[in-house]
């Protein structure tokens, strides 16, 4: 069987990440679906005391596996802004890389309409 | 200053240039067509604009065929403008959360689970199940935890630690016969053992099996997936498994940030979302929450 850990280690992973997505809009994570869900199901599961209880095991696998995909998109969408989502630098940026200034002409220039 | 502009944007040196081009008007390059270009506009291959967020309020409903997304008041459909159902209702919850993370802009390629939904009711391949049980089991005679390399030799090793377990476990638990192999054709599949693994996937539902071709496809192994189907390994295991090569390169050569966290983050995001929606997709899952509820 997976090792999985401790499931109350889940459960927090589970509801940082929740906080970290609501962090953005105004809501408290509280309030959101997922949470209730989450919370309602992990109470539920507690009440069997067998350790060996797979529906209590599968439902901790779910678990892990969607604060993997949490964790996972969150962190993905951070490296994505911070190295590939700039796009393509503007004229004036480029001439800067190599110390050049583009050239300022006030009566503009001839072959601009 | 050069007034017979050959360049389009036209960078100069901040002191001393004009002097060195001193050119009359008209010169030698004044007949070339050059005054008749379009101007670049600013920033001409930006990427397309981003879909923005257009509702507030992301809402589950239930109808007659299931779960039910709303965003706003309006109902999610799917590509193919099908109303977009979903028989679980973690599942629904779980793709809700996904629309409801979007801020400002709309990120596609991070909603795996609303992917997955809408694949499966749309079904743009058209495919029956043989035609996806049939796909996923294909990748058994090229499966990477059965295609081994011969040099060097710490390789052959970490693939011999880490892949042999799960062949023995699949082995056992399947009472088939897999194997792995060096030679460049890959591991010769005895047709037992292909027919005893159709007959395990044929057990599984349209929606499960395309998210088991899924993650057989990001996975590149049917072994792996066999073992996140059984709860024999977590995603994170199964990930590093599959990209047992890479790993051993980057622990030797080092890694690239933008590339390497890139791509695994991605691979672990697309497993995940392909393993949680196999799972709560696959009737025993429903029928056991069904008794706990009792």
């Amino acid at each position: 069987m997976a090792a999985l850990g401790p499931p109350a280690r889940t459960l927090r992973g589970l509801l940082r990440e929740l906080r970290y997505m609501n962090a953005g809009t105004g809501r408290p994570y509280r309030d959101t679906a997922a949470y209730r869900y989450l919370v309602q199901a992990f109470r539920a599961h507690r009440v069997t005391s067998e350790k060996l209880c797979r529906a209590q095991h599968e439902l901790h696998f779910q678990a892990a596996t969607y604060l993997c995909l949490l964790r996972s998109v969150r962190e993905h969408v951070a490296l994505h802004q911070e190295f590939h989502g700039k796009g393509e630098r503007s004229v004036e940026e480029a001439a800067g890389l190599v110390g050049l200034k583009l050239p300022h002409q006030p009566g503009g220039k001839g072959w601009e309409p | 200053m050069p007034s017979g502009a050959m360049w389009r944007s036209c960078l100069c040196l901040r002191h001393g240039w004009r002097r060195l081009l001193n050119r009359p008007p008209g010169g030698p390059w004044a007949s070339v067509g050059m005054r008749a270009s379009i101007p670049i506009p600013f920033r001409a291959y930006a990427p397309p604009a981003e879909r923005k967020r257009f509702y507030q309020n992301v809402t589950i409903t239930q109808g007659e065929g299931g779960f039910e997304i709303n965003l706003d008041h309006r109902k999610l459909k799917t590509p193919q403008a099908k109303l977009f159902t979903v028989p679980s209702e973690a599942l629904a919850i779980a793709v809700a959360t996904e629309w409801d993370s979007q801020q400002d802009t709309i990120k596609f390629y991070t909603m795996h689970l609303t992917t997955l939904c809408n694949t499966s009711l749309d079904n743009p391949t058209q495919r029956n199940k043989d035609q996806l049980i049939r796909a996923a089991v294909k990748f058994l005679d090229t499966d990477t935890i059965c295609y081994r390399v011969e040099e060097p030799e710490t390789l052959v090793e970490l693939q011999k630690n880490e892949w042999d377990p799960i062949l023995e476990w699949a082995e056992k638990r399947y009472g088939v016969e897999i194997g792995s192999s060096t030679s460049i054709m890959g591991p010769s599949i005895p047709t037992r053992t292909r027919e005893v693994l159709v007959s395990h996937l044929a057990s599984y539902n349209m929606w499960a099996l395309q998210g088991i071709e899924f993650v057989v496809t990001q996975l590149k192994s049917v072994m792996l997936t066999l073992g996140l189907m059984d709860l024999h390994l977590t995603v994170e295991q199964a990930v590093l498994l599959s990209r047992l090569e890479e790993e051993y390169q980057i622990q030797k050569w080092g890694h690239v940030e933008w590339a390497h966290d890139y791509e695994l983050r991605e691979l672990r995001a697309r497993t995940a979302a392909g393993v949680l929606f196999i799972h709560l997709c696959s009737e025993s899952t429903t029928v056991k929450h069904k008794l706990l509820q009792e």
